[in-house]
């Protein structure tokens, strides 16, 4: 699976999702600047977290307007995989692949700890390896991740099986507490109605290594990898 | 040139003396320029020259086999670690900026040491924040402003290195009434480069053009350096606009432009443009590099109209570098430029007449011998006032407090809670190389192009300063490390940011030349060079000084993954020891501070023999893979120590408890567990390899105890002298951790 992470100009965790999919074999990786125009070539796509364009004005609302969003619309209609995480979900949202939008955390604050995500969907590229109800560890760094949606627009990704990730406690129970940002109905990650694109705010990257403290993050490129050695045969 | 009448007025609102005024006189041969007095204003302001605290820093031990770049030479000194890889690091203040706007102070203090780093050619791995605020606790008018800069202070430093990508991984916060209205914001960086990559401020190559990159000049920080320079006073606020704004974006642009620039091997020297700007950045290559430089001002991109010479000479508008490009190289350069959108301008060239030399088109503005600008500037040795030690404390008089409730009291000082409320607000994960974040004895960080794993720490305890600024620099040295060795970390280098009152009061002066030999006996100790610093003096607030505060950071490498060790105990059963003795000082401590409200007493006696021989055995025996856990000891004493072992490491931890038995000390309760004496450092192994750890110790002559094991039952008890006190773990915790954040509720 050749995987392009997109390379805002600032991006900062790009390097870091270059090196976390490194370590899985059968992945490779390459940087792609945002001034390029074209994804032919590359299985899968990466929006790495970061700060696009220093988003001083909405997270991403500047980085819809980037020469590479049209490649990434035609990837995203082929039906190529694409994981936004933390800014990379903001763009994904503000670029309207995914409903929603990512507010101020409740509290006003950046917050950069460790969290517990249950997946509630594992009938997708990005979850198979998971089972319904897993907990996972990760880890977040946002100040801009509280999810925020219209009635209809939750009604409808409740329907469609659209979201894969909430916070929840190390029982997993989805409580106020466990949810650090204040999103709506704990919600940590979602997909588009197609299922070939997830955005979550919680770094997977950042948990590919036991060195770092956690390994939770590699059942999400390991589902990715098995989707797609699926889709090969 | 134009020669407006240079006034006696004129010359003290650029905060230079009488003689300093002639000395410009001698060496231009002529009366100066307006432009040219407010170049030799901040070339010569404490800030930028050093005028006042060079002849102590020349005390530092600056030298290594390690050292590939000395103190003093460059903007960062630069320290091998192995396989042709290096760091280079460097800690610097923004002290007087976040006093007035603490957002934007902080900001622009982590966007300013950064670009130090980069400057070298190392791409940036990681920063350190020390901090000390006036006293937060309470609802006074005093109270609450030091809130507020302690949350904008915090979310500014979030603000810029979140956005920029350099994770904040430690530091340390103190609170004292003597920081109220004088913050300090002191931000360490660490870059890491290949050795061949090392990056020079030097304007080489006559002929070669002068580039500007980065952001617009505006008004923004006129003169910052002058200003950093004087006291604060209650007018300050006026000085808002001496104050930068930091645009983070920009700097990551920046960064990422300069570090590919180095890379095509078309740059001859390059210079940031931090404290005076496009002043000082000119004015240094060109000493640096023994040529002159002249440049227009037309040329240099601006964000305000009507700037005039003078201004766009002041401005310290943030974000901004100067670029010497080798000739006919000129194309790749700018095309890099290009790449990451930032505007540049072709400004001017390298000469071979010594000149630093600024034209507004046609007209000279300035023209000043570049060397003599640079390194003449006036030195002085200030008077410091003879220092009489302090009483030492009189047991006899100081009542025994409540030991039960008074290790409540001490883990709810902020200075000694839980920091979590400030540090989950950085990212101190981003660049995913945090092996130990934030509330261990040190940070440590891997390497990952290298394989090599670094810790770092930054300590300073100023009540032992205030007290003897001698013996408490020195304490300072030996803590730190201390830390490293509880980390498994060997110890490399130093880098110091020395606050102070106003050098012209005596009793200051002492302190800074006091400490500085403090710091360099410890340095000369532990044979850890000292790569570089800051000196921030004029630190005084309405009342007082602050109390000296002689902030050391200090990096160690750890041999391999397996040494790497945390504070926090690991498992029931593990066995317990104390590396050191019992100890018996109280003066200066939290504990005399908390149960009495007094700073008084002598601060502990620092033995480098002693600390020397206990973090070589630690060292020894986290190599030989028998330590599980260590802590040093520290503010609080062993009570406090024994208390944060048992805090877990993640919120999902259990909280594990501690049977303690000190037997017979012949020491008071409240001595024997919250004396702060030196060189102790409380560690666990598993009880299968206690034994052997035990004759290990008696072997090797250090002093230690076997003080007891780490238990499942959440309880911590201690026994001293047939006495035994238990506290319940879940309240220590919730004690310790809860304190900042209900502070920081209240209004």
């Amino acid at each position: 699976m050749h995987c392009a992470v997109l390379q805002f100009p600032g991006s900062n965790c790009d390097n870091d999702a270059l090196v976390a999919l490194r370590s899985f074999q059968g992945i490779t990786a390459k940087l792609v600047w945002h001034q390029e125009t074209s994804l032919n070539g590359f299985d899968a796509i990466i929006l790495p977290g970061g700060f696009s364009y220093g988003d001083y004005l909405r997270c991403g609302a500047i980085a819809r307007f980037s020469p590479i969003m049209k490649a990434l619309r035609q990837a995203a209609d082929e039906g190529k995989l694409i994981l936004g995480i933390c800014n990379g979900f903001q763009i994904l949202c503000e670029a309207g692949f995914l409903p929603g939008t990512l507010i101020r955390n409740r509290k006003l604050l950046f917050r950069c700890e460790s969290v517990i995500l249950r997946v509630e969907e594992n009938e997708t590229p990005f979850t198979n390896k998971c089972t319904p109800g897993q907990l996972l560890r990760l880890r977040i760094a946002h100040g801009e991740g509280c999810y925020t949606a219209d009635e209809k627009t939750l009604k409808e990704l409740e329907e469609y099986h659209q979201i894969l990730f909430r916070y929840c406690d190390n029982q997993g129970e989805l409580t106020t507490a466990a949810n650090p940002n204040g999103s709506m109905e704990n919600i940590a990650g979602i997909c588009n109605r197609q299922r070939n694109i997830v955005g979550l705010m919680p770094h997977p990257e950042r948990a590919c290594e036991a060195l770092l403290g956690g390994t939770d993050g590699r059942f999400v490129f390991e589902s990715m990898l098995s989707s797609f050695a699926g889709k090969e045969n | 040139m134009h020669h407006p009448s240079i006034s006696a007025d004129l010359i003290s609102e650029h905060g230079l003396t009488p003689d300093e005024y002639q000395k410009i006189l001698s060496i231009l041969g002529r009366e100066p320029s307006l432009e040219e007095l407010g170049v030799f204003s901040v070339m010569w302001s404490e800030h930028c020259s050093y005028k006042n605290s060079r002849p102590e820093l020349r005390k530092f031990p600056t030298t290594g086999e390690k050292v590939l770049v000395k103190a003093g030479e460059e903007n960062a000194g630069v320290i091998d670690v192995g396989d042709g890889w290096a760091v280079c690091f460097k800690i610097e203040s923004h002290n007087h900026p976040s006093a007035i706007e603490p957002f934007q102070g902080a900001a622009t203090g982590v966007g300013g040491i950064i670009r130090d780093i980069f400057t070298m050619g190392a791409r940036p791995a990681f920063l350190l924040d020390s901090l000390r605020f006036g006293t937060i606790e309470g609802d006074s008018v005093q109270a609450r402003t030091n809130r507020r800069l302690l949350a904008g202070v915090t979310a500014g430093i979030s603000h810029y290195g979140n956005c920029i990508g350099v994770p904040t991984i430690g530091g340390e916060i103190y609170f004292d009434a003597s920081y109220n209205g004088n913050p300090l914001v002191n931000v360490f960086c660490l870059g890491t480069l290949r050795h061949e990559q090392i990056a020079r401020g030097a304007a080489k190559g006559v002929g070669n053009p002068v580039f500007y990159v980065g952001a617009e000049t505006g008004r923004d920080g006129l003169a910052g350096a002058a200003f950093a320079s004087r006291e604060l006073t209650e007018e300050s606020k006026a000085d808002r606009p001496a104050v930068q704004v930091g645009d983070p974006f920009r700097e990551k642009l920046l960064l990422e432009a300069c570090l590919e620039l180095l890379a095509s091997g078309c740059v001859a020297g390059i210079q940031d443009m931090g404290a005076a700007g496009l002043t000082c950045s000119t004015c240094e290559t060109a000493s640096r590099g023994g040529t002159g430089v002249e440049i227009d001002l037309d040329l240099v991109p601006k964000r305000a109209t009507d700037l005039t010479p003078y201004e766009i000479l002041l401005s310290e508008s943030q974000e901004r570098m100067l670029v010497i490009v080798n000739e006919g190289q000129e194309a790749p350069v700018k095309k890099i430029f290009e790449k990451w959108e930032l505007p540049y301008a072709l400004i001017g060239r390298v000469t071979n007449d010594g000149m630093m030399r600024v034209r507004t088109g046609k007209e000279t503005v300035v023209e000043i011998p570049a060397r003599a600008l640079a390194d003449d500037a006036p030195l002085y040795s200030r008077e410091a006032a003879p220092w009489t030690a302090p009483a030492p404390l009189d047991l006899t008089s100081l009542p025994c407090a409540d030991v039960q409730s008074t290790l409540l009291l001490l883990l709810a000082h902020p200075s000694i809670a839980s920091k979590h409320w400030v540090w989950r607000q950085y990212d101190y994960m981003v660049q995913n190389s945090t092996v130990v974040p934030p509330g261990s004895d040190a940070a440590v960080f891997y390497l990952r192009e290298a394989d090599k794993f670094l810790a770092a720490t930054s300590d300073c305890n100023a009540i032992y300063c205030s007290l003897d600024p001698k013996e408490g620099a020195k304490a300072a040295v030996a803590e730190a490390a201390r830390n490293l060795a509880c980390s498994g970390a060997n110890s490399i280098g130093l880098t110091d940011n020395l606050n102070f009152g106003n050098p012209h009061k005596p009793e200051s002066f002492y302190q800074l030349r006091a400490a500085v030999e403090g710091i360099s006996e410890g340095c000369r100790a532990f044979d850890i060079p000292v790569t570089g610093g800051n000196v921030s003096l004029y630190n005084e607030s309405q009342h007082s000084s602050i109390d000296p505060t002689p902030t050391v950071a200090v990096v160690g490498l750890i041999d391999d993954r397996a040494h790497i060790t945390t504070s926090y105990f690991k498992e029931a059963g593990d066995v317990i020891f104390l590396l050191g003795n019992l100890g018996n000082e109280l003066g200066g401590s939290h504990y005399l501070l908390v149960s009495q409200g007094r700073k008084e007493g002598l601060p502990p006696r620092i033995d480098f023999e002693h600390e020397k021989k206990i973090n070589t055995q630690l060292l020894t025996l986290i190599r030989s893979g028998l330590v599980r856990s260590a802590h040093d000891c520290s503010e609080g004493g062993l009570a406090v120590t024994l208390a944060e072992s048992c805090f877990k490491k993640s919120k999902e931890a259990p909280l594990l408890g501690a049977s303690i038995t000190l037997g017979k000390t012949g020491l008071r309760p409240d001595v024997a567990l919250f004396n702060e004496t030196s060189g102790r450092i409380v560690f666990s192994t598993s009880a299968a390899k206690a034994d052997e750890v035990e004759k290990l110790l008696r072997d090797s002559g250090a002093p230690f105890y076997r003080l007891g094991v780490v238990t499942e039952a959440p309880e911590l008890s201690i026994e001293v002298d047939g006495i035994k006190y238990e506290w319940n773990t879940p309240t220590l915790h919730h004690t310790w951790s809860r304190a900042l954040p209900n502070m920081m509720q209240v209004g």
